[in-house]
């Protein structure tokens, strides 16, 4: 797309739009939000840079293909649903930081269940909108 | 115990990454596991003799009654012997009978594999436990099978005995969990106290109807024997291995296995006698007419199968003795001829009898071990086959009344039968004068010839000093099967009864037939002609008869337009559910719970019916994408009003994103042609329109029933005392409802990978049809 507004505007959206993906995530907790939505939020922010900048670049700024993040997430998630088997617990059971740490709050294993589910979102969309754009070129 | 029975199975996995060490001369080295399980269970031999048993426990899943529960007793013993020592002469032989081909690694991974179910299929006492081992078997047999992959014939078989012994194993899973359901125990040791109460049981005949069927379907047994002439396309020690000396067995096994919880009874007699009865005499008959060594082999396999389930029908100790004992004498001697067999073919490169002759020339050990072979199953006198044969005999003259000498009857022209075919594979190959052809065929690796050799003197060792087996194998396993005291010691010399002079006759008819009647290709021609009654080609025609009809369903239902499948599915969708709306009784809305509307309300209302009437209306495709997105957007916007903020952003990113998904498809095709005429339009509408009617209506009526709020009232009290969440819905997702969240990521991911690969594999040009 030749819009110079967007692509200029895009360029400070991502890392923007990142951050609130991310702060998303975290909040999903204790308020609406969550490792899905965060994630797709996420996925939107990388989109619209190919938008105006081309998938190529966004897939160099990206550094990896997207299509590895899919078993990053699904590992996390698997390894915070199966952590509680290392103290005796059944699977899925929530282990939670005594101490809150500063501004993200309290840790448990159900905030890296989400990380995973962030990151496997992440994965999908964009590998799915990526390969499709590739392939439609 | 248990590491004993993984095994193989761990081997056969360890196969995947490190096979390729093994395709050269280390191929041998994996006979040492078959060896070490041989050696491990020969230590139990002494105290089993001794009429004690061992039973081992191992949790796998408590919940649902599968635990590893082996138990090791006589019957047991004697199986996981044969399996375990004739494995070890298989591996042996196989390394070169294979040498150089290029998946011998795959080839050791299967045997390992079928070993290991084998085994555990034997020492199961759980009947749930015992299912997965006998589908092991059948799975690893269907690959062992088809293991010249390239030929169509080896597909095509390895199908069969996958169809066949598959279905059967699917009934004996039921039999076998209808006797755990009214026994209350999946504990074959523990069924036997509820023994009489299964035979009394009104759903007796069920279980033994499903029990025979996996029994016949495994063993080879009239009408499905067809299944293993077939399965000799496998490489020749998998025959030996599989299709003679164990795999098979496994029908006989579980009979035998059950016997004591289900047998006695007249039900089980007849079938057992009868089916076996014709199986042996309709199978032996047929070997003689064969001129494929193996094909004689394979016949008169499943005729010594037939004798098998026939003795353990008849049910009397002496039958059982019988049956335990013609177990051990039939694996001796099938399996020397077998791998007699597969020297000869790989040496000569034939297998018809017609041509080979005088081999004894070139290849004498082998010749001698043919020659025992031939003679064990005769029934000479001083060989193990005399011992079998006379139990045998002495099994059907014990019966009761005229039926003794109809069964007697049967046996001797069965037994006449296999010797002439035990001739046929074993001395006519090597008597006679030598072939020109063949006058340069020279002895292979001596652990091609040395294993054959071995089961050869086997059975003469034992058929002279039968006190070396009796009350050590023999004698535990039908005890373990009639679940009472017997101590028959074997004998080679009875004294002159009229046993003595059955086995006589036996030999001499035999040997009259073998002297006087030349195999010849005419006398198989002259049996294809029934082929078209055979249960082969029935089998066939059913098969073909599916897949036409399979063809036939499919190409209705599965046109390759998706809005032809789109409509049927929403078709069918309001037919259904409209039906049950009215048969459901009157419908009534209750206006007066449905919530105020407000100004808002109405103004996002207005928005949507304007954005969907553009959609259906405009010409361009990107319009109407972009109307439809505005329809989801208002669509948020009813989920904010109703407080389910969540619900809201995920569908609005959702929306957002689907929106690109489609301007990347769509941005490409050319813009709107008018493919639809008014017909389809018209159609179109109806059904789009009676299933909005019908939801709508559903969701109205949802607002009638009485709403139970206790499952959201659990999660609203709960999530933050025991996940420490505010967000409810969140913690539903990722903590109460973790488990089914993490599967849903799992198909997500799967999608993904379903996508990149679909668009990913272009193929070249040369590839395409």
């Amino acid at each position: 797309m030749k819009s110079t507004i967007l692509k200029t505007a895009s360029s400070y959206l991502l890392p923007i739009l990142l951050l609130f993906s991310v702060f998303i995530l975290l909040r999903g907790h204790y308020y609406p939000g969550g490792g899905f939505v965060g994630g797709l939020v996420a996925a939107i922010a990388f989109v619209l840079h190919s938008f105006t900048h081309g998938t190529e670049n966004t897939l160099k700024l990206l550094r990896t293909h997207p299509g590895s993040l899919i078993p990053v997430g699904l590992g996390l998630s698997t390894l915070s649903m199966l952590a509680p088997l290392f103290s005796d617990l059944p699977v899925m059971t929530g282990l939670w930081f005594e101490e809150p740490v500063p501004v993200i709050g309290m840790i448990g294993s159900a905030l890296f269940f989400d990380l995973g589910v962030y990151f496997l979102v992440v994965g999908i969309v964009l590998t799915i909108l990526f390969t499709i754009s590739v392939y439609s070129e | 115990m248990l590491i004993a029975v993984l095994a193989g199975l761990i081997i056969s996995i360890l196969f995947i990454p490190l096979g390729k060490y093994f395709k050269g001369r280390l191929s041998v080295t994996i006979a040492l596991l078959p060896i070490g399980l041989f050696l491990y269970f020969l230590s139990f031999v002494p105290q089993i003799a001794d009429g004690k048993t061992f039973s081992f426990h191992y949790d796998w899943i408590p919940s649902l009654g599968v635990n590893f529960d082996f138990y090791l007793d006589g019957l047991a013993l004697l199986f996981v012997m044969l399996i375990t020592g004739i494995g070890s002469l298989v591996f042996l032989y196989a390394s070169p009978y294979l040498k150089g081909h290029k998946y011998l690694d795959r080839f050791y991974g299967y045997l390992s594999l079928f070993m290991a179910s084998m085994v555990g299929l034997v020492l199961s006492d759980n009947v749930l436990l015992l299912f997965i081992f006998w589908e092991l078997t059948s799975i690893s047999s269907f690959f062992l099978i088809g293991f010249n992959n390239e030929q169509a014939d080896s597909r095509k078989s390895a199908m069969i005995a996958l169809g066949i012994t598959g279905g059967g194993g699917f009934l004996l899973m039921a039999g076998l969990v209808l006797m755990g359901y009214l026994s209350g125990t999946y504990s074959i040791q523990a069924m036997l106290t509820s023994a009489a109460m299964l035979k009394g049981h009104a759903l007796y005949g069920l279980i033994l109807f499903f029990v025979f069927a996996g029994a016949f379907t495994k063993s080879a047994q009239f009408p499905f024997h067809f299944w293993l002439p077939g399965a000799m396309k496998a490489p020749t020690p998998v025959s030996a291995y599989l299709h003679s000396a164990t795999m098979v067995k496994a029908g006989v096994y579980i009979l035998a296995r059950l016997f004591p919880v289900l047998g006695g009874t007249d039900y089980w007699t007849y079938p057992l006698v009868i089916v076996g009865g014709f199986t042996m005499l309709y199978a032996a008959f047929h070997s003689i007419f064969r001129t494929d060594l193996k094909g004689v082999l394979a016949y008169s396999t499943i005729a010594a199968l037939g004798i098998l389930v026939f003795l353990i029908g008849i049910g009397t100790k002496e039958s059982l003795l019988a049956a335990s004992a013609f177990v051990l004498v039939h694996a001796l001697y099938k399996a020397a001829l077998f791998l007699m067999t597969g020297v000869i073919d790989h040496e000569t490169g034939t297998r018809d009898i017609t041509r080979l002759a005088g081999l004894r020339k070139v290849m004498m050990p082998l010749a001698i071990a043919g020659l025992l072979a031939a003679l064990s199953s005769a029934g000479l006198p001083s060989t193990f086959g005399f011992i079998g044969k006379d139990l045998i005999y002495e099994a059907t003259l014990h019966t009761q009344g005229i039926w003794s000498m109809v069964l007697t009857a049967l046996a001797l022209i069965t037994n006449v039968l296999l010797l002439y075919a035990g001739f046929l594979a074993g001395i006519k190959p090597f008597s006679g004068k030598l072939p020109e052809e063949y006058s340069h065929v020279h002895l292979p690796h001596w652990l091609m010839w040395a294993p054959p050799l071995l089961l050869g003197i086997l059975g003469l060792v034992f058929g002279c000093f039968p006190f070396l087996i009796d009350n050590s194998l023999v004698n535990p396993a039908a005890r373990a099967i009639a679940n009472a005291r017997i101590d028959a010691s074997l004998k080679l010399w009875h004294g002159f009864n009229i046993i003595l002079l059955l086995s006589g006759i036996t030999l001499f008819l035999g040997t009259l037939l073998y002297l006087f009647r030349k195999p010849t290709a005419k006398g198989m021609a002259e049996l294809a002609r029934f082929d078209r009654f055979s249960p082969q080609t029935i089998f066939a025609k059913s098969a073909l008869w599916t897949q036409q009809v399979a063809t036939w369903y499919s190409n209705i239902m599965l046109n390759g337009y998706l809005r032809v499948y789109l409509r049927r599915i929403i078709v069918f969708a309001v037919l259904l559910l409209g039906y049950k709306l009215i048969v459901g009784g009157h419908i009534y809305i209750d206006w007066s719970k449905v919530s105020s509307v407000d100004i808002y309300d109405v103004v996002v209302l207005g928005i949507l019916i304007g954005a969907i009437v553009l959609t259906v209306v405009t010409p361009s495709r990107l319009t109407a994408i972009v109307a439809m997105s505005v329809v989801g957007y208002c669509i948020c916007l009813f989920f904010v009003f109703y407080s389910a903020p969540d619900l809201a952003i995920t569908q609005f990113t959702i929306d957002t994103l689907t929106v690109v998904l489609f301007v990347l498809v769509l941005f490409r095709l050319p813009p709107f042609l008018n493919l639809a005429n008014k017909r389809a339009k018209t159609i179109d509408g109806i059904v789009a329109g009676s299933f909005g009617i019908v939801i709508s209506l559903i969701a109205l009526q949802v607002l009638n029933g009485p709403v139970n709020h206790e499952v959201s009232e659990f999660y609203g009290d709960n999530a933050y005392k025991l996940a420490k969440g505010k967000n409810v819905v969140n913690v539903i997702l990722v903590d109460f409802r973790g488990i089914d969240t993490m599967f849903e990521i799992v198909v997500l991911g799967i999608a993904a990978i379903g996508v990149y690969s679909l668009l990913k594999l272009r193929l070249k040009p040369s590839e395409k049809e």
